[in-house]
């Protein structure tokens, strides 16, 4: 099926994608209309145009493909399908991700990855091909991000107060700019196994055409929690 | 000197001669309280350990055992009380925030409790609920806001999804983690049984209780916790939570001592890390925020559910609902900050928010005189502790209201305000395998439902007391009320005069 948005209300527009039996959707001249693909499953749907907010929101297991940017909260509490974007996008693109893949071309707002979530193999995972806006990965519980910062060699290609609150789940980010404010509960390693990392940097490769092998020769460093920080320490418990 | 003494609070005394050493107690206690000294014999208590939850008392076979507050003293105060001492020392041992929970122990004024029913006499004849018909159903949703004739005569009204309560009292968010499975399923199925609603709190759904959806009302929080499209088309309707009355301003916080394999999985976070909800939504900073976050859930279940936005009795209460209304939600919850919690801190639940009276009538008198009062529902929380609190809340505007509090000391709560150490003796506040199976889920429902048909039956009588035959029509009658020892100031906010008037 083939859908002209021009002018188009969300509304009428995700009516028309719900009530199509067709497993392939292609909309034209997408301005801003939000929440497409929203609790879909089952859809290839690709977008030609500018998405708005909440594109792929609860969505449970669609192929879409963004040709142009997208806005805020990309995938938000995504359960599993896979979203790329040929563009940048605003801020908080997997909020509380649950599982599937989110892969931006070029640069990400602010708050990606906040409260993603993991168990057992479902293990949710974002790729941003440029830089990452401030609290990347804020009060992660799970999953893997990976900001490859494309563009930004030399210079620090995530935010400030990135990884604030994290308490699982790992942030890979290539080069060597370690952000000085790092909070005392997380950890910075040195990548010396790739063999997690190679298989998204190759997938996100393959989907805009850079070089995997040149990007995979560089260093990475990783966030992860340390287990010798938790809030318990915080409180103190009153009887009463 | 490095940690303060801090003397306890009660004292367990057992009664030597009804005593026949069983040794239920040292067996049941999850704190350790009893103790039976082996080298010298003696059954003897670490009063220390003792949180007054009355577990031991109930299940002495002898009645042996009583708790009592303890007499030893510091030199009295009204000012430096004991409560004041001991948190002090608390933090100078530790350096922590003060965490409790459930609902404040302060003595702000309870104004249902200042507040009087009318019932009628001579000229408006009260009406008999035993003999006469008594409508308490209720439907609470968004109302149509506009019927037009259609050119055959019929009318047309564009409808909204309601939900349809049989009684005005549902079961306020409680999440999977800070409460039982067992106590979980209880819940449901009082709630099945009584055509009413419970409600999810942030933890997710854990998949034995898809089975009970459509009396489940599942929540949404910051944290998004167990939030997929079959968790949200599970239920009856989908809650969004901004605020709780107990903690305004603050997140959830489920210690990591409550997060086993089975809320691990649910939340799909790690095993025993502490998990936070913090306070703000981040993606919400703006009624056009959250309006996206509602239309993104009604996008994701079809338009098929009415969607709640739960928000803390706070000082700006009435603005904050008018926003609400006009977001597309399809009910507000207010919850008064004498709400229960199972973990807060301290400082928080003694002196952040507002009581639900004065919030709700606030609400309910800026929605009508904004004309939005019927593009919402309105939901009551936050320390409704009879069929008198629910007959007054509706009369000064709720559609219906929460509990929370009496549903768990339906279910054997004794109020110890221990939930926070996740050791909660009579299997509700815990995780821990040995305690919930003390929670028989069958007895739990059958208790539920005991007191809320209590209840209804109560409200049946005073509406057939005062004239009313009809749930609606008590809604928002504020006439029914007259306040007792309240100022004018007071009377103006709750809208309604003093009694004699
Ligand atoms: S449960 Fe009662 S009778 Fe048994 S040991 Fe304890 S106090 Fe004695
Ligand atoms: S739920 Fe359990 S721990 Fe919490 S107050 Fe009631 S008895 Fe105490």
């Amino acid at each position: 099926m083939r859908i002209d948005a021009k002018g188009m209300h969300f509304a009428a527009l995700n009516g028309l994608i719900r009530d199509s039996a067709d497993g392939e959707i292609v909309i034209d001249n997408v301005l801003g209309q939000r929440y497409i693909a929203a609790g879909a499953a089952g859809r290839h749907i690709v977008v030609r145009g500018v998405p708005g907010n909440a594109l792929g929101a609860y969505m449970n297991g669609c192929r879409v493909d963004v040709y142009g940017s997208a806005q805020d909260a990309v995938g938000d509490t995504m359960n599993d399908g896979v979203i790329v974007v040929h563009g940048s996008c605003g801020d908080t693109a997997g909020y509380a991700m649950r599982g599937g893949r989110i892969f931006i071309e070029g640069d990400a707002g602010y708050r990606v990855g906040i409260h993603m979530k993991e168990y057992g193999s479902a293990v949710p995972c974002i790729v941003v091909g440029g830089r990452a806006g401030s609290y990347l990965g804020e009060y992660q519980a799970g999953g893997r991000i990976v900001v490859l910062g494309i563009g930004s060699e030399g210079r620090q290609c995530v935010g400030d107060f990135t990884s604030t609150g994290m308490h699982g789940g790992k942030i890979y980010v290539r080069g060597g700019c370690i952000p000085a404010d790092l909070p005392r509960q997380t950890e910075v390693r040195a990548v010396t196994d790739k063999s997690e990392l190679a298989p998204l940097v190759r997938d996100f490769c393959t989907c805009f055409g850079f070089d995997a092998d040149a990007l995979l020769a560089d260093d990475y460093f990783m966030l992860v929690p340390s287990t010798a920080y938790i809030y318990k320490t915080l409180y103190v418990n009153r009887p009463d | 000197m490095n940690e303060t003494y801090i003397m306890p609070d009660y004292e367990i005394v057992r009664n030597a001669e009804r005593c026949v050493r069983c040794m239920a107690c040292v067996r049941l206690c999850a704190n350790g309280a009893h103790i039976f000294d082996e080298k010298r014999g003696v059954l003897t208590a670490d009063d220390s350990k003792c949180v007054n939850c009355h577990y031991c008392v109930a299940n002495c076979p002898t009645k042996a055992i009583k708790i009592v507050r303890s007499d030893h003293c510091f030199k009295p105060s009204a000012n430096y009380t004991e409560d004041v001492i001991k948190d002090i020392y608390r933090q100078a041992d530790t350096g922590g925030v003060l965490l409790s929970s459930m609902g404040t122990t302060k003595s702000y004024p309870v104004y249902w409790d200042k507040m009087l029913v009318n019932a009628s006499q001579v000229t408006n004849p009260p009406i008999d609920p035993l003999r006469e018909p008594m409508e308490i159903r209720t439907f609470l949703g968004k109302k149509p806001e506009t019927v037009k004739y259609r050119a055959d005569g019929r009318l047309e009204a564009e409808t909204h999804p309601n939900l349809m309560l049989k009684t005005p009292i549902m079961f306020s968010a409680m999440s999977y983690g800070s409460i039982s499975k067992n106590a979980h399923i209880a819940l449901a199925r009082a709630a099945e049984e009584l055509g009413t609603f419970y409600n999810t709190g942030e933890g997710g759904l854990h998949e034995d209780l898809y089975q009970y959806g459509a009396n489940t009302i599942v929540q949404v929080a910051s944290g998004r916790f167990g939030v997929h499209p079959a968790y949200l088309n599970a239920g009856a309707a989908i809650e969004i939570k901004m605020g709780q009355g107990a903690k305004p301003g603050i997140g959830g916080h489920l210690p990591g001592s409550k997060i086993g394999e089975d809320v691990s999985r649910t939340r799909m976070i790690p095993k025993g890390t502490d998990a936070i909800s913090p306070a703000p939504h981040h993606d919400i900073y703006s009624i056009e925020d959250l309006r996206q976050l509602v239309f993104g859930l009604k996008e994701a279940t079809d338009y098929k559910k009415p969607v709640i936005v739960k928000i803390a009795a706070v000082h700006n209460i009435a603005a904050i609902a008018s926003g609400i209304a006009r977001s597309g939600a399809d009910i507000i919850a207010i919850d008064g900050f004498r709400g229960g919690t199972g973990a807060a801190p301290t400082r928080i639940r003694d002196n952040v928010g507002i009581p639900i009276e004065l919030a709700l009538a606030a609400v309910d008198t800026r929605l009508r005189d904004e004309g939005i009062r019927g593009r919402v529902g309105l939901v009551a929380g936050g320390s409704v502790r009879s069929s008198a609190d629910v007959v007054k809340a509706i009369a000064l505007g709720a559609d219906a209201v929460y509990i929370a509090t009496p549903a768990l000391l339906a279910m054997g709560c004794h109020l110890c305000r221990s939930c926070h150490g996740g050791k909660c003796n009579w299997g509700i506040a815990t995780q821990s395998p040995e305690l919930v199976a003390r929670l028989d889920p069958d007895v739990a429902r059958e208790r539920l439902v005991n007191l809320v048909t209590a209840w209804s039956r109560e409200i049946m009588e005073m509406m057939g007391g005062m004239g009313i035959n009809s749930i609606e029509a008590l809604r928002g009658n504020r006439l029914m009320l007259r306040g007792i020892g309240l100022t004018q100031k007071e009377l103006d906010v709750l809208g309604i005069r003093h009694a004699g008037e």
